[in-house]
């Protein structure tokens, strides 16, 4: 495990309401490395990126980026201070341009060194859209558009929540090339992916939810995926 | 005759310049905020009355008091957002709209209490009763003219505004998706502030332009919100442009409703407004 962490939860407990969605999990992560965490639906996997954004009804437990620990922050402050999101679903800004959106994404970050040059960089077709609304984009498109978002507010922890959903084989390999480019940057990395296979094969590390639950972690070639598929099913 | 309905379709148009100027800040609160403000016309009216003590009590020009209500008004729109707004926002529409309600009858008891229910107006001089002669009859006021000029020109900065800025962009942004918006970290509700910020500033200046040219008393803010709701709604929801739009055909109905018969006038209006409803829910230029 990285010594200095970029990223360390320690004893976490996040709740909706009356419901906890994680019980008393650690976790870290290193900058310069990709952290798979995988599980079924409704293993928490969300829950614990949204108390990472200061999204949850209430944590306990603390989670602390670069030492620092960030309960209580606004997500704002949060994103301000370097860690970014790409949400499940993509969630574009629909009525935006794409360069609007990005926009948005370089207004709210830390205002570091990824600047529109970079993300065009990483994804040519965005120049060329970059005055269309983003609800004319196709799904990979607007996968694009949400990552770059995220990027342009050049995080050191980057949270990746099922980017390659309902997307073509070719698409979420051109996005993973990215992230791991992205990695090599030293920026530290928290992939969740339903796809097992997918997710054991880009990440430095992974862990396994379930209900709430770290039952496996470890390095990917440190185990079989007969392993993982027993724990992350809970057979 | 035809010099006098030529009139009257021109006094129309020109007085729905002030229908869509009290319609747009309504229609920026529908389409960005996503509630019916109930108290925005007790909120003109009030800023009316402001202007009346401004222009009676301390004897300032009526173009100076606009100009000093308008940040006052800015502000107050900031906070009633930032902290009674926001605060009934949530999962239900039913609490915010009860919330304006309850604001509405507090500044309509509010105004009773300090100013009495008589019918007011504010003094404009000279520039009240100014006429430019078109020729064959077919004349036009300075006042409402300037009111229509000034409407139109409040929707272009609106419109540049929301378009071509930084915050407009991010107006847009939290009126697209909210909680999108709160997940990569944009602050909402400072954001719904400002926009309300910027209603107040249209609702200063609408309270200018009809302290002058119509009377008002402490209970004239519900027949302003029916008029620029109308006007919203005919234009279609949340479109500028389509509230002028919508504010004419309201001005020329009532304008030529009054030729029949004086009682027609304010009929008129919901009669062409039920009617276009009716056959294009939609309103006339509808958001895309």
């Amino acid at each position: 495990m990285a010594s200095s962490a970029l990223l360390s939860i320690e004893n976490l407990s996040v709740f909706h309401g009356q419901f906890q969605a994680i019980h008393d999990l650690n976790l870290e992560v290193a900058a310069g490395e990709i952290v798979s965490i995988i599980g079924a639906n409704g293993a928490g996997k969300s829950s614990l990126l949204k108390a990472i954004m200061g999204r949850a009804d209430r944590i306990e437990g603390a989670i602390r980026f670069e030492g620092a620990d960030l309960a209580g922050r606004s997500t704002a402050a949060i994103v301000g201070g370097g860690v970014a999101l790409v949400p499940e679903g993509r969630r574009l800004f629909p009525s935006l341009t794409v360069e609007e959106n990005l926009n948005i994404g370089w207004e709210v970050g830390t205002r570091g060194d990824v600047g529109f040059e970079d993300v065009y960089g990483y994804f040519p077709m965005l120049r060329e859209r970059r005055r269309q609304k983003a609800r004319e984009l196709s799904g990979g498109q607007q996968q694009m558009v949400a990552l770059a978002r995220a990027l342009l507010a050049s995080p050191r922890l980057l949270l990746c929540d099922e980017i390659s959903l309902g997307l073509a084989p070719t698409i979420i390999n051109d996005l993973y090339e990215i992230i791991a480019k992205i990695r090599d940057r030293g920026v530290g990395i928290v992939v969740v992916e339903q796809d097992i296979a997918r997710s054991l094969a880009v990440a430095n590390h992974f862990y396994c939810l379930l209900e709430g639950r770290i039952n496996l972690s470890g390095r990917p070639q440190d185990t079989t995926r007969e392993i993982v598929a027993k724990h992350y099913f809970g057979v | 005759m035809l010099a006098a309905i030529v009139n009257q379709i021109l006094q129309g148009v020109l007085l729905g310049g002030l229908y869509a100027m009290f319609a747009m800040g309504l229609s920026l609160s529908v389409g960005i905020l996503r509630f019916v403000n109930i108290a925005h016309g007790d909120l003109i009216v009030a800023a009316s009355f402001l202007l009346l003590t401004l222009t009676s009590q301390l004897g300032l020009p009526p173009f100076l008091a606009v100009l000093l209500v308008i940040p006052v008004a800015f502000g107050g729109g900031y906070l009633l957002q930032r902290l009674l707004f926001q605060r009934a926002l949530g999962k239900s529409v039913l609490p915010i709209i009860l919330v304006t309600f309850g604001l509405s009858i507090i500044i309509q008891n509010g105004l009773l209490g300090a100013y009495g229910a008589d019918t007011r107006k504010v003094a404009g001089g000279a520039f009240e009763t100014a006429t430019l002669a078109l020729g064959d009859g077919v004349n036009i006021g300075v006042l409402p003219l300037t009111i229509f000029l000034t409407a139109v020109a409040m929707i272009g900065l609106l419109d540049r505004l929301l378009y071509a800025t930084r915050i407009g962009a991010r107006i847009r942004a939290v009126s697209d998706d909210v909680a999108t918006a709160d997940l990569v970290g944009l602050p909402s509700a400072r954001i719904y502030a400002i926009a309300m910020g910027v209603v107040g500033v249209t609702i200063a200046i609408s309270a200018g332009f009809m302290s002058i040219w119509t009377n008002f008393d402490p209970a004239s803010g519900p027949s302003r919100l029916i008029t620029a709701f109308e006007a919203v709604v005919l234009g279609g929801l949340g479109s500028l442009w389509g509230t002028l739009a919508g504010g004419i055909v309201l001005g020329v109905a009532q304008s030529l409703g009054a030729q029949v018969d004086a009682a027609w006038q304010v009929l008129a209006g919901h009669l062409v407004f039920l009617t276009v409803f009716l056959i294009r829910p939609q309103g006339l230029f509808p958001r895309s």
